[in-house]
């Protein structure tokens, strides 16, 4: 028993001193964004990041985007994933490569090769930050393809989808009706996954002269830490409560399973 | 939940089946599914890979050359992938050595419990989507005003910048990397360690074996290939990360990436347009020979296992 003992001790030792090492950050944001004048404790931090209108833009171009990229790598995935599961079977390899081809090209680089191409993106779209779209969905596009991957795994699609077209569903039927609710799960945590992403993503955005969260973040912390700190805070702790929430998704996915 | 539509239900559609019923080789119109996904992906995704890839061979008229590869083995850009590489190897090697440790401190816990759900869901955050708010963390923390530089300062007499602005350099990247370092081989590591069952263990205590033994015998040689797969990743991870880096250093280049950002937002010496290229098609040749090896390991021992 002696070693259970000391397994249990060093178990201790390494949650104390790494909770500590990753804890101690956080902590000093929230001191850091509750500095006053002359060593006082003040919300004004906090407070101003309301009255920020280029921030409170940035937020809404960041959350406007999570939402469309969300959208525009389900339109895109959802539909051919299902498909090649179904009838393209050849085309499997292909799709995963490019879908995980963006873990081999890091984002700095991609966007050297996206630069040109946005010049006719804006030529054509207009210079909305929504553009980013397209970029982002790329992005998004490895953990995407996981989840959804495991979701149409984890369900008998050949037989579902026989099933809905001998009573005579069309195909489209058979996507919306049959493949989306069975794989609901898996849809919501690529989702969340690629919200994630998008609200936390800075390279692209920067390098080409958008404006998002993270990007006003950067410029303000250039004049104002304060308020800087407490954004990142904030964006910590609300990404902390998205994956907190996926965690749960997932676990309620295996809990059906085993009844079933 | 499963609702399999009545017939009555396949309006858009319409309820006669089109074209490609439901077996045999694929009609053209069942090639067009695919169709949105491959333009979409082959204009955002290959189109720009090719244009980077390609144009690290082309002087500034497009005509083929090799001076931008050279570029890349002299002076400050060559300097710069130095830097890059020991950055990225430090603090893979810190990484996985500290995640491997948090990992199994969390594996030996509940599986359902409070504590495993709260680490994994922090190395999530940290580990993807840290970025620029771990840079601010790290001036909330060790900045010129941080809570740890004013505290030492004030009380212990301690002045962290004494030397240099070391947070600004590379000693401050290193420490700034672990925080999304450690968190990634949580993520990367835990299946592997949950693999380990506890038959095993019993199996060792009930022949006599130690804590030592199991671990010398059993547990290291399972998790060796995982970990060092964890390792290649966590290098690959660290050598193609930007937002953090440029956020904290705004002035000067000491790593890849950062050179990247000088050429895309600076001023373009004449003549070498596209060397930002070439720095691109460096990174990629490293993350890609990283990914390779990881990929030939776990054939490996793919094979051993059978």
């Amino acid at each position: 028993m002696g070693s259970l003992v000391k397994q249990r001790v060093l178990r201790t030792i390494i949650l104390l001193v790494l909770g500590v090492y990753f804890i101690l950050p956080l902590i000093a944001m929230a001191e850091f964004s509750t500095r006053g004048k002359n060593d006082t404790r003040s919300l004004e931090s906090w407070t101003s990041i309301v009255d920020d209108d280029g921030l409170m833009e940035a937020l809404v171009n960041s959350l406007l985007l999570s939402v469309t990229s969300a959208v525009l790598m389900l339109v895109l995935l959802v539909p051919t994933m299902a498909w090649i599961r179904l009838r393209l079977p050849q085309l499997q390899r292909l799709v995963e490569f490019l879908c995980l081809l963006p873990l081999a090209i890091p984002a700095i680089v991609l966007v050297v090769g996206m630069a040109p191409l946005y010049a006719w993106v804006n030529y054509f779209f207009g210079d909305s930050p929504l553009t980013l779209t397209f970029a982002y969905t790329i992005l998004v596009l490895p953990f995407a393809y996981r989840a959804v991957d495991a979701g149409l795994a984890a369900i008998d699609l050949k037989t579902l989808a026989e099933a809905a077209r001998s009573l005579g569903a069309s195909w489209f039927t058979v996507l919306w009706k049959v493949v989306v609710p069975n794989i609901r799960v898996a849809l919501i945590g690529a989702s969340l996954l690629s919200v994630a992403l998008v609200l936390g993503e800075f390279t692209i955005a920067s390098l080409l002269n958008f404006d998002t969260l993270q990007v006003q973040v950067n410029l303000l912390g250039k004049r104002n830490a304060g308020v800087s700190i407490a954004v990142s805070l904030l964006c910590l702790i609300f990404a902390f409560v998205l994956l907190f929430a996926l965690s749960y998704v997932g676990q309620r996915r295996r809990q059906t399973v085993v009844e079933e | 939940m499963t609702s399999v539509a009545p017939v009555a239900a396949a309006k858009p559609g319409g309820p006669t089946p089109k074209k490609g019923g439901a077996a045999g080789r694929p009609s053209a119109a069942a090639w067009l599914v695919a169709v949105p996904f491959l333009a979409f992906a082959g204009t955002f995704l290959v189109y720009p890979t090719v244009l980077v890839l390609f144009g690290a061979f082309q002087d500034s008229n497009g005509a083929f050359t090799l001076d931008n590869l050279k570029t890349l083995f002299t002076g400050v850009v060559f300097d710069a992938f130095v830097r890059s590489i020991e950055l990225s190897a430090l603090t893979a090697v810190i990484g996985a050595i500290f995640g491997a440790l948090l990992t199994w401190a969390i594996a030996v816990g509940n599986p359902d419990g409070m504590l495993r759900r709260t680490v994994v869901a922090g190395s999530g955050v940290l580990a993807q989507f840290g970025g620029v708010p771990l840079a601010f963390a790290f001036l909330a923390t060790v900045g010129f005003e941080g809570l740890v530089t004013k505290f030492l300062r004030d009380n212990v007499g301690i002045d962290l910048f004494a030397g240099s602005a070391w947070l600004f350099e590379l000693p401050g990247l290193t420490l700034v990397y672990t925080f999304f370092q450690i968190p990634l081989m949580v993520i990367v590591f835990l299946p592997a360690l949950d693999g380990l069952r506890p038959q095993w263990r019993e199996a060792n205590a009930s022949l006599g074996g130690t804590s030592w033994t199991y671990w010398r015998h059993v547990g290291g040689p399972i998790l060796t290939p995982p970990f060092l797969g964890a390792l290649l990743l966590l290098f690959a991870n660290a050598f193609s990360a930007y937002a953090t880096a440029a956020a904290l250093v705004s002035q000067g280049s000491p790593i890849v990436p950062l050179q990247i950002r000088g050429f895309l937002t600076g001023e373009v010496v004449l003549g070498q347009e596209n060397l930002g290229k070439a720095l691109g098609l460096g990174m990629v040749v490293v993350v890609s020979i990283a990914m390779g090896v990881n990929v030939l390991l776990q054939k490996r021992v793919a094979k051993w296992v059978r």
